[in-house]
């Protein structure tokens, strides 16, 4: 285990929590503003990865899927605020539960219905493939390394967005007071809508970024999903801060336990138990790490309603 | 009147058809929906295919969708056997879901026929009389891919696979006949999508191959993720890692791959291309292991039904046990512990008029039975 791993290790759980990161933000934006608990992100992440990949294999560019994945998403995201969600503001978390659990099942089947149960065939782009040098590292796949940056773009656009222009100011006082900006004129069924859409054009941005990676296919989106509640959890619910210290956390922690933790056990144990014991203590890993966040700070690390 | 027409039509018709036994039931748990679905709705489509083909008007096929959750495969298996009343169960892909099922189920006196999953408890102490595997014992694909690796003279193999009872099936099977030494050994999380720590791993470890077992879509993100890292140490897999309905997905960077199957579509025989050639034109896409698999369960119970009733237990299952039927793998026989006997193929992944496949290359292991039979107290 040399110290170049163990930075390449840091670097993928960086990359990996990143890519959390996309999913977490537009569900704790969600979540704050409106106070609604949308089970149905995962699938806006699925249909920004099956549009990427369906516009890819018929333009044959990968640039045109991911802004087709974007808006695709962004769309899907709109039309169910109009049609579904906007009903649901006001009833409680169970409801609100129920209704985006059955947009998931509808979601699921009628992209199956559309494009089959086969996983969809989606690859990088020809200019992001392979890998390079970095310090310490001498391959790093160029594909990762642009995921963390856009990811970062993202963050950073997000956060200019909210404290700095008139929509983000916006957003804040809807999280704060939400009758008190209806009464101030501002037309909350728009922002709402706005609002929305723009966490769902995150996710299906995420969505076909990861799909190139990973594998498109019905389903793909629950298991990101859960992830991404543990760390709106962990970061405090409605804070972009908490969600981006709060992936990055749940990135690391997991990709360094997987590694580390077999590892170490090896010191304590034979071989074949430190393999099997490592590998089910580190897929609890980010669960007890939530236990113990939560013990100390119920609210999260970051809370934006104080 | 059109009513009575009709029931008089179907009275016709069920008297000309069912002479020989009463309607057997099957009632099939299988994963259609979630990830993993893809190998679920192969074993469904292949099995139908069977039925369809041999136009088995005396069996009724239930089919639910257990979405890869034990406790749904569990309560899904009591309705069938308490209110549905079939006979012989089947369908099941994954083992953890098969633990959950089989050994309650067989115990209170019904069939189970396994088109897939087949953990080693089930072949080993815990075997059964009720309980057939029509498929493998889980170690026998990755035993094949271990004397393969002594074969292609590997010395130092980096192994990984999910953590739950095949994925640990999988690592015993491939160490029970490699001989060389292992530059690693890792178990992922079910499901696990990024393997960028683990490819790492393989990269500083200096190993000669790398043996995997992750089925379904974490083996496309696993393929894909390992094409653009740069490490070019060549992989290997068992066949589940390399099958039909995830190949299209992982594209150009599985060219090559020698992966294990006890099936292939190449395989020359006659029932072997007239199911491929159905499947083609049913389904609109080539089969795969799994459909094989369906559709070879599918004819073992119909050639059961020629020979006994499936009222008389006993009966069938010393009829389900001769193992009748024409398996497209070719010669295909039970051990004492109700697991297969049969030739294990070694597999290149290429590319055939466009479209990427498996094409059998050379047998693995010839007449190959499980490490677990002699354990299991049937003879």
């Amino acid at each position: 285990m040399t110290a170049a791993l163990i930075f390449e290790q840091v670097l993928n759980g960086l990359q990996f929590g990143l890519t959390l990161f996309l999913m977490a933000a537009g569900l704790t934006l969600v979540f704050g503003v409106m106070g609604l608990i949308n089970l149905a992100h995962g699938s806006l992440y699925m249909v920004g990865a099956f549009c990427c990949a369906w516009i890819t294999q018929q333009t044959g560019s990968f640039w045109l899927g991911l802004g087709g994945g974007v808006l695709g998403a962004a769309a899907a995201g709109a039309l169910i605020e109009m049609l579904v969600i906007r009903r649901l503001y006001d009833r409680d978390h169970l409801d609100q539960v129920l209704a985006t659990f059955a947009l998931i099942l509808i979601f699921s089947e009628g992209t199956r219905m559309v494009f089959g149960s086969m996983p969809l065939y989606l690859n990088i782009p020809a200019a992001l493939g392979g890998t390079m040098a970095l310090p310490g590292v001498e391959a790093y796949p160029v594909y990762r390394l642009f995921i963390i940056l856009a990811a970062l773009a993202v963050a950073m656009l997000l956060y200019l967005l909210i404290s700095k222009t008139r929509l983000g100011m916006r957003i804040r006082a809807g999280e704060s007071d939400r009758e008190m900006i209806a009464a101030l004129g501002v037309d909350i069924k728009t922002l709402y809508t706005i609002v929305f859409a723009l966490g769902a054009a995150i996710a299906g941005l995420s969505g076909a970024l990861v799909g190139a990676l990973r594998s498109v296919q019905v389903g793909m989106g629950e298991p990101v999903l859960i992830l991404a509640f543990v760390v709106i959890v962990i970061g405090g619910i409605g804070s972009i801060k908490g969600a981006l210290i709060g992936s990055i956390l749940i990135g690391l922690v997991d990709t360094l336990g997987r590694i580390f933790i077999p590892v170490i056990l090896k010191f304590f144990m034979e071989n074949a138990s430190a393999n099997s014991i490592g590998a089910a203590l580190s897929s609890m890993l980010i669960y007890l790490m939530m236990a113990g966040i939560l013990a100390v700070k119920p609210k999260g690390l970051f809370n934006a309603t104080n | 009147m059109k009513k009575l027409v009709s029931a008089g039509v179907a009275a016709l018709l069920c008297c000309t058809a069912g002479v020989a036994q009463a309607e057997v039931k099957i009632g099939m748990i299988t994963t259609l929906s979630g990830g993993g679905s893809t190998l679920g709705i192969d074993v469904r489509d292949g099995f139908e295919l069977a039925l369809k083909q041999a136009g088995a008007s005396d069996v009724k096929l239930l089919v639910e969708d257990d979405a890869r959750k034990p406790d749904v495969a569990k309560k899904l298996a009591d309705k069938f056997i308490q209110k549905d009343k079939v006979d012989i169960l089947t369908g099941i892909i994954w083992s953890n879901l098969a633990m959950a099922v089989v050994p309650a189920a067989t115990r209170k006196g019904t069939l189970y026929i396994s088109p897939n999953a087949g953990p080693s408890a089930l072949a080993g102490k815990a075997c059964h009389e009720n309980y057939f595997n029509v498929a493998w014992q889980n170690d026998n694909l990755h035993e094949a891919m271990g004397s393969h690796a002594n074969k292609a003279d590997y010395k130092k193999t980096f192994i990984l696979a999910p953590n739950y009872p095949a994925g640990t099936d999988a690592l015993k099977g491939f160490k029970r006949m490699y001989k060389g030494e292992l530059a690693g050994e890792l178990f992922t999380k079910l499901g696990q999508d990024d393997y960028a720590a683990e490819i790492a791993q393989i990269r500083a470890s200096g190993a000669d191959s790398v043996f995997f077992f992750l089925p379904g879509g974490m083996g496309i993100a696993f393929m894909k993720q390992y094409a653009q890292s740069g490490v070019d140490v060549p992989v290997m897999g068992p066949a589940f890692s390399f099958s039909q309905d995830i190949l299209p997905a992982i594209g150009d960077a599985a060219l090559g791959v020698a992966n294990s199957s006890q099936w292939g579509k190449d395989i020359e025989s006659e029932v072997n291309a007239k199911f491929v050639k159905g499947f083609k034109e049913a389904y609109g896409r080539l089969p795969s292991l799994y459909a094989s698999q369906g559709y070879d369960a599918a004819n073992l119970i119909l050639s059961a039904m020629e020979k006994a009733d499936v009222s008389d237990k006993d009966d069938f299952r010393a009829a389900l046990k001769e193992a009748d039927f024409a398996s497209v793998r070719g010669d295909f026989k039970f051990g004492n512990n109700n697991h297969p006997i049969q030739d294990i193929y070694v597999r290149e992944v290429v590319k055939e008029d466009g479209q990427i496949t498996n094409k059998i290359v050379g047998v693995a292991i010839k007449g190959h039975q499980d490490a677990y039979a002699s354990k299991c107290r049937m003879k």
